[in-house]
This record gives C-alpha cells, structure tokens and sequence, in this order.
C-alpha cells in the first residue's frame, strides 16, 4: 500500500497548509462586517494574510499541528488493520516531510514520541461502506481550542437548561461564554446530543467536518444551527476574544437517540483554523 | 487604529510603565520562549540564573511551542504562534517575579494573580495572533540559542530568538488594567440578556 501512503501524507500537507475554501470565505466575509480601523478588523486581516503565506509558501498556517483525527469509511472486503498501519506510518513521514509539530506525549514517561504516534493517536474511526471507494477525512484539531470544549448532563439548574432543544441553546451558550477567547476564535461550533457521554463527545466532533454553507436536513435543527449562531455573535467576544462582532462563524448540531432518562450534550469548539480535508483512493 | 510603538528588547521598567492596555507594538531584539513544561520546571527545580544561558531579567516570555526545522547549521523556524497563556496561570506570577520578567506574551490572556504581580513587578501581557503561525514566523530573524532541548524537546524547549518588528497588543498592563476582563464581564451581561429571552 506504498500509493496509499504517499496519498495520506499528501493528505497531511494540504489539510496543515490550506484552509477549506468554505472557512477562508467565511473569515473573509467576516473581516467586512467588523468596524473599520477595529482590533478585530486587524485580528482578521491577520489571519487572512497568514491563510495565504502558508497557502503560498506550503508552511503549516498554525503551528499547532494538532491531533490528527480520522475518519474512514471503508469498502467490504479491504483490512481495517492494514489501513491503519499505513496511516500510521504515513503519519510519521508526514511529521518529517511536512512538517508537522510533534506531538505525541506519554503520560507516564512525559516523553514525546516524536513522529505524532502513540497509544490512541492518531484518532482513527473506521466505518464500513457498500461504495467501491475508500474515503479518508482528516481534521487537525488544535488543542487550543479542543482544551475549551464542554460536556453537559441535562437537566442542568444553574443555567436553567432542561432536556429539550433550549437547554442544548444554554448549554452552547455557556460553553462559549466560558471559552472566551482562550480557543481561537471566530469559533466553528460542533454540538452533539445523544444517550452517552461517549458517543455525543464523538458526534460533535464529526460535525465540524461539515461544510459551513451547508443545511441541516433536520429543519428543527437548522434553524437553531442559525439562532445560535446569531447568540454567540451577540456575545461580543469576538476575533482572539478581544471584542468584536465575530465570534463565532458557524455552528453544526448532530443528534442520536436518547435514552429517557439521559440527555447529553457536547459542545467540541474548534478554532478558526479549521483544518479538513478529503481523500478518495 | 493608532499607530504601532517599536520596542528594543529586553524591556526597561521606564518602558513597561508607559505601556496601556490597548497599545499596539513591534518587537525588535531578543525573544524568550517558554510553555507548559518550562513553567513547572522554573517553579518546581528553581534553576539559579547561572544554569539558565541566556538572560531573562528584562525579557519578554513568548507562550509559543514552534515547528522547528534542524538544518546543516542549527535550527530554523517554520511556524510560530502563540499557545494559551491560562494554563501556566498558576505559575506565571512566581516566574515573573523570580526571574524579573518584563512581558509575557501568548493569547487568551491571564488570571487575577498574573495580573497582580505584573503591576507589583513591572511587565505587561502581550496578545499576539492566535494561529497566525507563518505570519509570525516571518518576523523572526534566526534562532540565537535553546535550552532544555534534550529535556523537553523542540516543542517545548526554551528557545531564545532575534524577531524584527514581532506585532502584538498590550492587553493587559502594569497599571493593573486588564481588557480581557473587560470584554468577559461585556460578553457576560450580553450573556445573561440571551439567557432571559
């Protein structure tokens, strides 16, 4: 699987050096409805020029090169454990090649392994597909803004949330409150409701592999994916939290079933470098 | 927006105490980098200045674990941004004042202690742009030494750097102002507003 490895490590270079089109529009779009001569407008102009040097110059836009996290979905017959073997020595070459940070820490030695491999990381989840083609999904996810995401237990008194799409409005709301501008924004804002802690904390995650332009094809969930957004941007956080009208630039909201007596939400903050990207072999 | 300071580095006390929150400012000269594992290492092992090989009284501290390349002659730098200051909030106040530190420069900003010791110690907290890492990067002009490499590795070693006109915001100030506070407790009253509607 040499061809495949190459194509992982491709893979790495363009999801470290270049933003989705869909995120550099936003911020770009952004940057105009800031005040002109504002340190948001500035923190923003910043950012886009960054977007472009590292485009430019192939170098990492953030030097964060985060946890790598996959997604895959594979076609019947191919090895899952083959397939995680390359990506796994696909990623240590991309750490060289690249390059991305190092970082891989053992938590019992607090030894850095130094190629981004380790117990647990990458991130991979597999999935079975009845397409002929394998689909590899990458997001580096900075841990800036991974250390400002939240887990919620409704019902949750202290901020009057209750277990219907309301409370999951307070507890996005706090979550953002909270995370101030510690995690990089304008945020990109993942929301995962469901049965158990694990499973929502997952499916968060997974919605900020969506595209910013697209439409919940739940319409209860479209429209607070919109309220939301218009919340968190009258915060007033804004851009590196250091006031503005851009706090955030989308929020994406996946729901599971529950159980009658759970209801959790996650709330996964990514920051405005949100690095995706796609490979189909 | 007014017009940025040029700073020399390292920082005299005359020129952190004409620093205001809101200041914007061009670094030019020496820059110390320092995260997570050097902040318990300089608290809990109290390394005598003698160990340390460059001088840190009058520096300007960069939260920053850089991409570093090893080339035939040393190390040159890829991307450089800033990490997330609160998470040495609980050592920052005890470096400053041991190791007389002039500014300490990350994003996010810091808490109250942090902010108490810089206006009894004299230093500032320096905002610069958070994943603005090639941006950055291009502000710095060579690598001039490291320390702690074999310890920590290039993520989180002490990297000393010479950076040219290194942009930042003085957030919060030896005067005891603190924009970060401000804008939380802002964000905070439009908070509670969404909470009622």
């Amino acid at each position: 699987m040499l061809k495949l490895r190459d194509g992982v490590v491709e893979l790495y270079r363009k999801v470290a050096t270049s933003l989705p089109p869909d995120v550099e529009e936003a911020v770009k779009a952004s940057c105009a409805q800031e005040e002109e001569g504002s340190t948001a407008a500035s923190m923003l102009s910043v950012i886009a020029e960054n977007i472009r040097r590292a485009r430019e110059t192939f170098r990492p836009m953030c030097q964060d090169t985060g946890v790598p996290v996959f997604y895959v979905k594979v076609p019947v017959g191919l090895s899952h454990a083959e397939l995680k073997n390359t990506i796994v020595e696909a990623t240590r070459e991309a750490t060289e090649k690249v390059p991305l940070r190092a970082n891989a820490v053992d938590v019992i030695t607090e030894k850095n392994s130094g190629d981004n491999t380790g117990e647990g990381f990458p991130v991979i989840y597999f999935e079975e597909t009845s397409a002929g083609t394998l689909t590899i999904d990458l997001m580096l996810k900075g841990a800036g803004s991974e250390n400002a995401g939240q887990l919620y237990k409704l019902p949750l008194p202290e901020i009057g949330a209750q277990r219907d799409l309301e409370g999951v409005r307070r507890c996005v709301l706090d979550a953002v409150q909270k995370a101030q501008g510690r995690g990089c924004p304008p945020y990109i804002i993942g929301v995962g409701i469901g049965a158990t802690k694990d499973q929502v904390t997952r499916l968060a995650k997974q919605q900020l592999m969506r595209k910013l332009n697209d439409t919940n094809k739940v319409a209860e969930l479209a429209e607070l994916e919109q309220r939301l957004l218009a919340d968190i941007n009258r915060l007033g956080v804004g851009p590196m939290g250091l006031g503005g009208r851009t706090t955030a630039l989308g929020v994406k909201i996946g729901v599971n079933h529950r159980h009658p007596a759970s209801y959790f939400v996650d709330v996964s903050i990514g920051c405005w470098a949100m690095r995706r990207g796609r490979l189909i072999w | 927006m007014v017009s940025p300071k040029s700073l020399t580095l390292p920082l005299s006390a005359e020129d952190v105490a004409s620093l205001r929150a809101g200041d914007i400012i061009l670094l030019n000269g020496p820059l110390v980098t320092g995260r997570d594992k050097v902040h318990k290492y300089l608290v809990e092992k109290r390394p005598q200045k003698t160990e340390i090989p460059f001088e840190l009284a009058g520096s300007v501290l960069y939260h920053c674990g850089p991409i570093m390349r090893k080339t035939d002659t040393g190390y040159n730098v890829v991307a450089a941004g800033p990490t997330t200051s609160i998470r040495v909030e609980m050592y920052e106040a005890d470096v400053i004042r041991q190791y007389g530190l002039r500014g300490i420069m990350g994003k996010g900003g810091m808490g109250e202690n942090t902010l108490r010791a810089m206006q009894e110690a004299g230093c500032v907290y320096l905002h610069t742009v958070g994943g603005a890492a090639a941006y950055l990067a291009d502000r710095i002009k060579k690598t001039l030494n490291v320390w702690l490499l074999e310890e920590f590795g290039a993520t989180e070693a002490m990297w000393l750097f010479e950076v040219e006109s290194f942009p930042a915001i003085v957030t919060m100030d030896a005067h005891g102002k603190s924009m970060h506070k401000e804008i939380e407790d802002l964000s905070f009253g439009k908070f509670k507003e969404l909470m009622n509607r």
